[in-house]
């Protein structure tokens, strides 16, 4: 089997979250976000993301220990005052995705939180 | 009402069955009990969705207080307190709720954290007024094991406690039965809200090496019932505020208080153990004046 076969056969069975990053060319560039987490809110508290799209947060928490939670892509971070903590994941399906601070860090650390939103 | 006549209103409704033996009969036999489990007072919280807080504890007292025959043990699944960094504040929380508690006319009171208790200094308060944050202790042939899964700001049991509690089941007699007592669920109820413990797998798997489980818990302020394996879990209403169905809506905000139905959604649990049968059946009920 030549390469050129053994590629179509994997871009015909291949799920579109795999298809997005395997295809030729299809290696888009990073999307960068810079995201500060204080007491009791995330700076920004929603990140637009594509399908296919590497995303990489770049998160500080300026005044205590926090964790950001991302059970949809099955990924989290501890955030430790004075250490830049980062996040990868790559949305492989549109919609809408939660994300919580997962380290009790007061009253509010209920409300904190946010969404990935993720379009085609 | 006696243990038999408790059985039967289970059987119509407002109760639930737990069983780790599926298809047997609940036995009243002479060790069957009752406990009561109390959970997330949120003692100190002030807002629009509890205009009687400081009321509802007392409330809830005086209804344990009525109930026709007294539970063996009553027995508290943490957020006995709403969270302060305050600690002068946070033990005076503690103390009011110690010295409330006190009226209930039954005196074996098992207390458990919650993470507005203890996450912010990792227990230490919680511990001066009800001592340690994970335990044991046997009632009546039921093996009951309290686990601390608050303390740890992360929601981790941590690996000492996990190892703790495999020690202390492969202690106990094959065929025991078990209740673990949480704050949190150990399963992944709704991570996307922060109801999960963070190694509650690893405490599961560890429960699942035993053949009758049962755990109850609080933490989501409404009854929810969840089988992982042959474990239940199972856990209770809150005393402050209720909570909405995971994911129902995008924030968990706490349900509004609504002044056509005052108390809804709060109330507490009778647990009826058959322990010869390893079987549970669970009664909620509001809070007196609902």
């Amino acid at each position: 089997m030549g390469p050129d076969r053994l590629r179509r056969l994997l871009l015909l069975f291949a799920p579109a979250g795999v298809l997005a990053q395997w295809a030729p060319g299809a290696a888009a560039a990073p999307l960068e976000v810079r995201m500060v987490a204080r007491r009791f809110v995330f700076e920004p508290d929603t990140i637009h993301a594509r399908v296919g799209q590497p995303v990489l947060l770049r998160i500080t928490a300026p005044e205590v220990p926090m964790g950001l939670n991302l059970p949809d892509f099955h990924v989290r971070v501890d955030i430790v005052p004075g250490k830049e903590a980062q996040l990868r994941f790559t949305p492989t399906q549109p919609g809408s995705f939660a994300f919580a601070c997962d380290v009790f860090c007061g009253n509010g650390h209920e409300q904190m939180g946010g969404t990935v939103e993720v379009s085609a | 009402m006696d243990r038999r006549h408790f059985l039967q209103l289970a059987a119509y409704g407002g109760a639930v069955f737990s069983s780790a033996l599926p298809g047997m009969r609940a036995a009243h036999a002479a060790d069957d009990f009752y406990f009561v489990q109390l959970s997330d007072m949120h003692w100190g919280f002030q807002g629009p969705e509890n205009p009687d807080a400081r009321g509802t504890l007392p409330k809830a007292i005086a209804a344990v207080n009525a109930l026709p025959e007294p539970p063996d043990f009553v027995v508290f699944t943490g957020d006995l307190t709403h969270t302060t960094e305050d600690g002068a504040e946070r033990r005076k929380r503690l103390g009011e709720v110690q010295q409330m508690v006190r009226q209930l006319r039954v005196k074996d009171l098992r207390f458990l954290p919650g993470e507005h208790d203890a996450a912010l200094d990792q227990g230490k308060a919680f511990s001066e007024f009800f001592g340690p944050t994970h335990y044991t202790f046997d009632h009546k042939g039921v093996h009951f094991i309290a686990l601390d899964n608050v303390s740890d700001p992360a929601a981790r049991l941590g690996d000492e406690q996990l190892a703790w509690l495999r020690s202390d089941l492969q202690a106990q007699a094959p065929g025991t039965p078990i209740v673990a007592l949480t704050h949190r669920p150990l399963f992944d109820l709704y991570p996307q809200w922060d109801w999960a413990t963070r190694d509650g797998a690893q405490a599961v798997e560890i429960l699942q090496s035993r053949p009758h489980v049962v755990v109850f818990y609080g933490h989501i302020h409404q009854e929810h019932h969840h089988m992982t394996g042959s474990i239940a879990h199972h856990s209770a209403r809150s005393l402050m505020f209720a909570l909405p169905a995971p994911g129902s809506q995008p924030k968990r905000t706490p349900v509004a208080w609504d002044p056509a139905q005052p108390y809804r959604g709060l109330g507490f649990r009778e647990v009826e153990a058959a322990p010869g049968a390893a079987r549970y059946a669970l009664n909620e009920l509001p809070v007196a004046g609902s």
